[in-house]
Formats: C-alpha cells, structure tokens, sequence
C-alpha cells in the first residue's frame, strides 16, 4: 500500500478550496477538522444545525457552557459577530441555498453523486440526525473520506449499495489519495498523490476515474 | 392576564395516559429537566401519565430527563431525528426488545414539521430524504424540475420547554442556543409549559427582544438555577436517586 494522507491533511485540503466570506457547515466529527485549517487572509463562518453561526474554537476545560454546544453536543465558543437562531430558521439556511458549503463524511459515494452516510443496514437503533437536510441547499457539497474502507474495499462506487442519505448531491470528494470532482454523472480525477499511479488509484476505486485536462499532485503539508 | 404557574407539580398536572408531549432542547441545551422530572415524580405517585409519544431531536442521555422517563417506563414512541447520545442505553435496550416505537425524522424536517403545526400548514414539500429509506410511502412531486417529498405536520397535546426569561403573558427569551426547538414547539402545542429561569414582570423583557410571543404559551413556572442534562450525566447522575 502506498502512502496515504492523515484524516488532519485531508481536512487540511479541504480547508483550500474555502473562500474569504463563505458560509460553511462541517459534519460531526473528522469533518470538524476543516475549521482549523482556515488559509490565513480569509474568513469562513461556521454554521451549527443547532442555531449558531459564527463560532470559534472548543473552550478551555471548566470553561465550557452547556447552553453553547455544536450539532455534535459539543462545548463552542463565539466569535464576535456570531448569532443564534432557532431549529426552523437553522434549516432554512440548510435547505434554503443559504450555504456556501458543506463538507460531511461518507461510507459510500456514487459515480452520479449519490451519498451513503448515515446508516450501514438494518442493525441497531437508526439515527439520522442532519444528514438528510445538509446534503441538499448548499452549493457545494463536499465529502472528505479515506479513499477505502478500512478492509480495503472501494468507498467510491457506480451505485451505493448502504442505505442512501441523498440522490445526486455531491460535487467532490477529498479522498486520503486524491481530489475527484463529480461530473456528469462520472468521477473526474484532479489531483493525486505523486506516489500513487493512475492505474494504482483505478484499482482502489470502484467505478471509471476520467480525465478532463491535466492531473495536478496532491501536495499537502505535515498538519 | 397572568400565566405563571406556582409549582412544577402544578405545571404538569394536566398531561393524561396517552398524550403527545414535544419536549424541549438539543441534548442538554434547552432542556427542561426540572419540568420532566415532576412529571416521573407524579408517575411514581400516581402510575399515570404513561403510554406517552414524546417528541424531541434525541431519545436522552444517561439516566436524568428524557432519559429518566424512558427508563420509568412511562414512553410508547419517540419521534426524533437521533437517538443517539454519549450515553445512550436505556433507549437502546428497549428499541431492540421491542418495548418503544420509534420514528426516525430528518432533523431540518423535524423542525418544519413542528413549525407547521404551530402555524397551520398541513403539509409541505421539502427536498430532504428524496430517493431514501425515509421518504418511502411518502407522496412525491416535481416542483420546477425537481423532486420534493411530501411531509405532515406535527402537533402535540403538551409542550414542556425551557427559557430563560418569562413574563406573565408568557413571552419568553432563550439563553444562547438552548433556543434549538423551543420557539417550534411553543408554537405547535395546544397546551404549552415553559419553566423559566427568570420569572419577570411585564415590562420586564423588551418588546423587541421577545423570541416566544405569549400568545403561543399557557404556563409558565420559574425555575431558578435549572440543571444541565451534561453536569448530571458528568456526575453519573439518575432520576430518580438511586441509594447506594
């Protein structure tokens, strides 16, 4: 197996392609990496499903107000300029167009854009959370994932085989080996590790990666 | 005109066997813990209410709260959009024993669904779990060349909330994002309950800074220094106290 980027260097090319003013949304977890990753020069605003815009780190420990928390019932802290809002008002922006970006996790995408990430089958109790909401609204709905599972199989596929959490919504994947937009209804690959050859990244991905115009390396610092 | 409401025993009296009850918050933030916890407390005493649909964005955490009143027993369905928590056991357990029901709702749909109710719009389309498990059964139409699933709205007997200021027309504040579902289900409940950190006299909370009309709320009962779901469950706390 070839080198791979860290789940922090993923989030950390992810963080790249934000711009100065965008309105963006970071799923629970790895996704929430992306915030610290903020290209110096440019200022992103996060949005929480719970009713807050504009806020900053994690607080201190003993500093924490459990009336200040993220989607994730995590502890936050306000940047100045922040506001809240209620749940209704929280997913007009989701569903609205109101967002510049979401970046949210997978354990399956399709060639068409397909997501699969919030349940993996019938077993245990189901939850849904925002996931259904988030994937629909924003104009850019971007996955950061590791390019396979973790026995190795392809998370980029032809068609989803786990239960879908929306049709059609993603536009690129930031994968631990490379950047692929979604086009047309076909993975385009853009960037890859210079480590990696092409016919390497075919054969860890489960559907035709096309060419359109040259691949740039997938260059990212140690984070 | 005065809604204030003297005990919190006073203030749940009203909820029968059988009844729909939107509970406030977003985890711990917004949650009216003090206002559940009567509600056990007149369980243990009288056996009622039970058979409770509850409505609400989890299905608890630890032993306090919602989850405290899963554990009595006292909940038939849960309608939420993440039953999950750091602790979520006494839901779990019952879920896969098939002793409560549950319905699964995208959060943002949840949310619309509870605003709808409280200002008569029956149904709504929404792209939100288009081509999912979730939308099956559902009415589907093509609005401007896309698809949008057909959602109900939802409405409820009780609301039991949490705020921070109250006046006696029941116009109410929130302390920062334990906003979340409050104002929703203020709203969209026949008989709305809000324990108030601050009970306040008119004139005591700005027009322009009111977030819940009192239009939409029927009792308020002042609450001061209100727990926190988190610092319970931070100190393995149960409802009721389990001797040791």
């Amino acid at each position: 197996m070839t080198d791979k980027l860290s789940n922090a260097q993923i989030a950390w090319r992810a963080a790249q392609d934000i711009a100065d003013g965008a309105y963006v949304n970071l799923g629970i977890g790895f996704p929430e990496m992306v915030a610290k990753f903020q290209p110096p020069g440019r200022e992103a605003v996060f949005h929480t499903e719970n009713g807050v815009l504009g806020f900053g780190e994690a607080p201190k420990p003993g500093e924490e107000d459990w009336d200040l928390i993220n989607a994730g019932k995590k502890a936050i802290t306000l940047k100045p300029g922040s506001a809240f809002f209620h749940h209704a008002d929280s997913f007009a922006m989701v569903r609205g167009g109101h967002l510049d970006v979401a970046i949210l996790g997978a354990y399956q995408v399709a060639q068409n854009g397909d997501l699969a990430n919030w349940s993996t089958g019938p077993k245990g109790v189901p939850a849904v959370g925002g996931a259904m909401d988030l994937v629909h609204g924003a104009r850019r709905v971007a996955v950061i994932t590791d390019h396979v599972t973790k026995d190795g199989k392809p998370k980029l596929l032809e068609a989803c085989t786990l239960p879908l959490t929306g049709v059609g919504c993603v536009t690129r994947v930031y994968t631990s080996l490379a950047v692929i937009d979604i086009e047309g209804g076909k993975f385009v690959l853009r960037e890859k590790l210079p480590s990696i050859s092409f016919d390497e990244l075919q054969a860890l991905t489960g559907a035709t990666l096309h060419l359109d115009g040259p691949v740039a390396d997938l260059i990212v610092p140690e984070v | 005109m005065d809604k204030r409401i003297p005990t919190l025993a006073e203030a749940v009296a009203g909820i029968a066997d059988g009844a729909t009850v939107m509970i406030g918050g977003f985890g711990g933030s917004g949650a009216p813990i003090e206002l559940i916890h009567a509600l056990i407390d007149r369980f243990l005493a009288t056996g009622s209410p039970k058979n409770l649909t509850v409505i609400n964005n989890n299905a608890g955490n630890g032993h306090v709260g919602i989850a405290a009143l899963i554990e009595q027993g006292m909940v038939a369905k849960m309608i939420c959009s993440f039953p999950r928590s750091a602790d979520p056991k006494v839901f779990t357990d019952l879920y896969l024993a098939g002793k409560i029901e549950l319905e699964l709702v995208p959060q943002g749909t949840l949310a619309e669904r509870i605003r709808a109710g409280g200002a008569g719009i029956p149904a709504f389309y929404t792209p939100t779990s288009y081509g999912t498990d979730l939308a099956k059964g559902k009415p589907v139409e093509t609005f401007d060349g896309r698809p949008y699933v057909q959602e109900r709205w939802l409405k409820a007997d009780h609301a039991l909330l949490k705020a921070e200021l109250g006046d006696h027309y029941g116009n109410l504040t929130y302390r920062m994002a334990a906003r979340n579902f409050n104002p929703l289900m203020a709203m969209a409940a026949a008989n709305t309950i809000v324990q108030v950190s601050h009970a306040v006299e008119p004139g005591g909370i700005e027009p322009e800074q009111v977030i819940t009309p009192g239009i939409f709320v029927q009792g308020i009962v002042e609450v001061p220094h209100p727990a926190q779901e988190e610092e319970l469950n931070r100190a393995d706390a149960h409802y009721p106290e389990v001797a040791q």
